[in-house]
């Protein structure tokens, strides 16, 4: 057998391959991507049953669910994110090593969803920076799978040379990580919820 | 009717208001303010109402409607059920003696109504917020006077939450027994060793 496989190989010509540094870094790290879940509500349901053996992430190299944020690449927020929650994901964000991306499950964790009320995060990415929006309420376990596939397509068009990618922006002076206009702006109510009163 | 009702108003007079069965069967009985504690005592130690099953409030959208505590009662022995109502005026202080000495579980159902609607529970061993965290300023958020979404701006909110330790959510009580005392940062324990802990800002 190693006879063979040796003939084979030196049969080649020429015997050698060319690639981007880029393409074989990005092609790695997109299909070993560690999954580290903020399981906070019905999404984690569907994001339990995406890595269970019916849908099985584990074909995108998601393999292991990194269940601490020091051996994780992907940060995925699934269900919605009380206030009393945002430090947690903040810290767990900022412990996250670099290169790290962040997947928003569902309408909750990506806007507030149906709860527009004095309790909720209206999107986490007014805490954390969001790299794929996964939308559904909950999203089907094809639907988070889409989303990680579209987090692959991204990673591979990422650079190396671009540093700026892997730059931590923690909290500025403010203690915030937009412009407090920002968040107010896409804080809005929206939908069903401009009929709610603002009241007192 | 719930024979107990005929008993506490034949032992506390007028102390005891309206009474009724509710649609679920329930004997439900009003309670000054004032005589609360006593009666509690009473259904405890003669009507054997050993548990404590919740403990609510409810304030109706009606400004003049009182602020309702509500104490659901049962008899394990008997399988009496009894629904208890102290009323309290919302434009007044709401405050009502704390029932921990009878049932001590009532501790952090007193607590989520203090943290929900501001009722105050005189004798209280530990009255602070159960829900919201303890430096949380907006106020009460069950109360009919508070904004669905916060007094506060959306930035003012999420500055205020990422301001807050995720540690701060426990008291220095609870962190101190936790089995990780030991491994807690060095300006924690030496918080803890003050007795420090996080006070509840008064709002409005």
């Amino acid at each position: 057998m190693k006879h063979v496989a040796t003939e084979t190989v030196t049969g080649q010509n020429p015997n050698w391959l060319l690639a981007k540094l880029d393409d074989l870094v990005n092609w790695a790290r997109a299909n070993s991507l560690w999954p580290m879940p903020f399981g906070t509500a019905c999404c984690a349901i569907e994001f339990m049953a995406t890595a269970a053996s019916r849908f099985d992430f584990a074909r995108f190299g998601m393999e292991r669910q990194a269940f601490s944020p020091r051996q994780a690449d992907v940060l995925i927020c699934a269900g919605r994110l009380p206030f009393k929650l945002a430090p947690v994901i903040r810290r767990v964000y900022d412990q996250m090593p670099q290169p790290k991306w962040v997947i928003s499950m569902g309408a909750c964790a990506s806007s507030g969803g149906i709860f527009d009320n004095y309790a909720m995060v209206q999107g986490i990415d007014t805490i954390v920076p969001v790299d794929v929006y996964v939308p559904g309420c909950p999203p089907r376990p094809e639907g988070l799978l889409y989303g990680v596939l579209l987090l692959h397509k991204k990673i591979k068009g990422e650079s190396l040379a671009d540093r700026a990618l892997r730059d931590e922006h923690p909290l500025d002076d403010t203690g915030l990580r937009l412009p407090p206009d920002t968040i107010d702006e896409i804080s809005e109510p929206f939908g069903n919820s401009v009929h709610q009163f603002r009241s007192a | 009717m719930n024979p107990s009702v005929d008993t506490l108003r034949a032992t506390f007079g007028t102390a005891i208001g309206r009474s009724s069965v509710t649609r679920d069967g329930v004997s439900t009985v009003d309670v000054a303010c004032a005589q609360a504690l006593k009666v509690f005592e009473f259904l405890r130690s003669s009507e054997h109402y050993d548990y404590l099953v919740d403990l609510t409030a409810v304030e109706y959208r009606d400004p003049e409607r009182p602020l309702e505590v509500v104490y659901l009662l049962r008899s394990l022995q008997g399988g009496a059920e009894l629904r208890v109502k102290v009323l309290l005026d919302v434009r007044q202080e709401l405050a009502v003696d704390s029932v921990v000495g009878v049932w001590a579980g009532a501790n952090w159902l007193e607590r989520e109504v203090f943290d929900m609607f501001g009722v105050q529970f005189r004798g209280h061993p530990d009255l602070r917020r159960i829900l919201m965290w303890e430096t949380y300023a907006e106020g009460h958020p069950l109360r009919k006077d508070f904004p669905l979404r916060g007094r506060f701006s959306r930035a003012e909110q999420v500055r205020q939450a990422l301001a807050g330790h995720p540690e701060a959510h426990y008291s220095m009580e609870e962190l101190s027994f936790a089995d990780a005392h030991h491994d807690l940062p060095a300006d924690m324990r030496e918080r803890l060793r003050r007795g420090e802990r996080g006070t509840i800002p008064h709002s409005e």
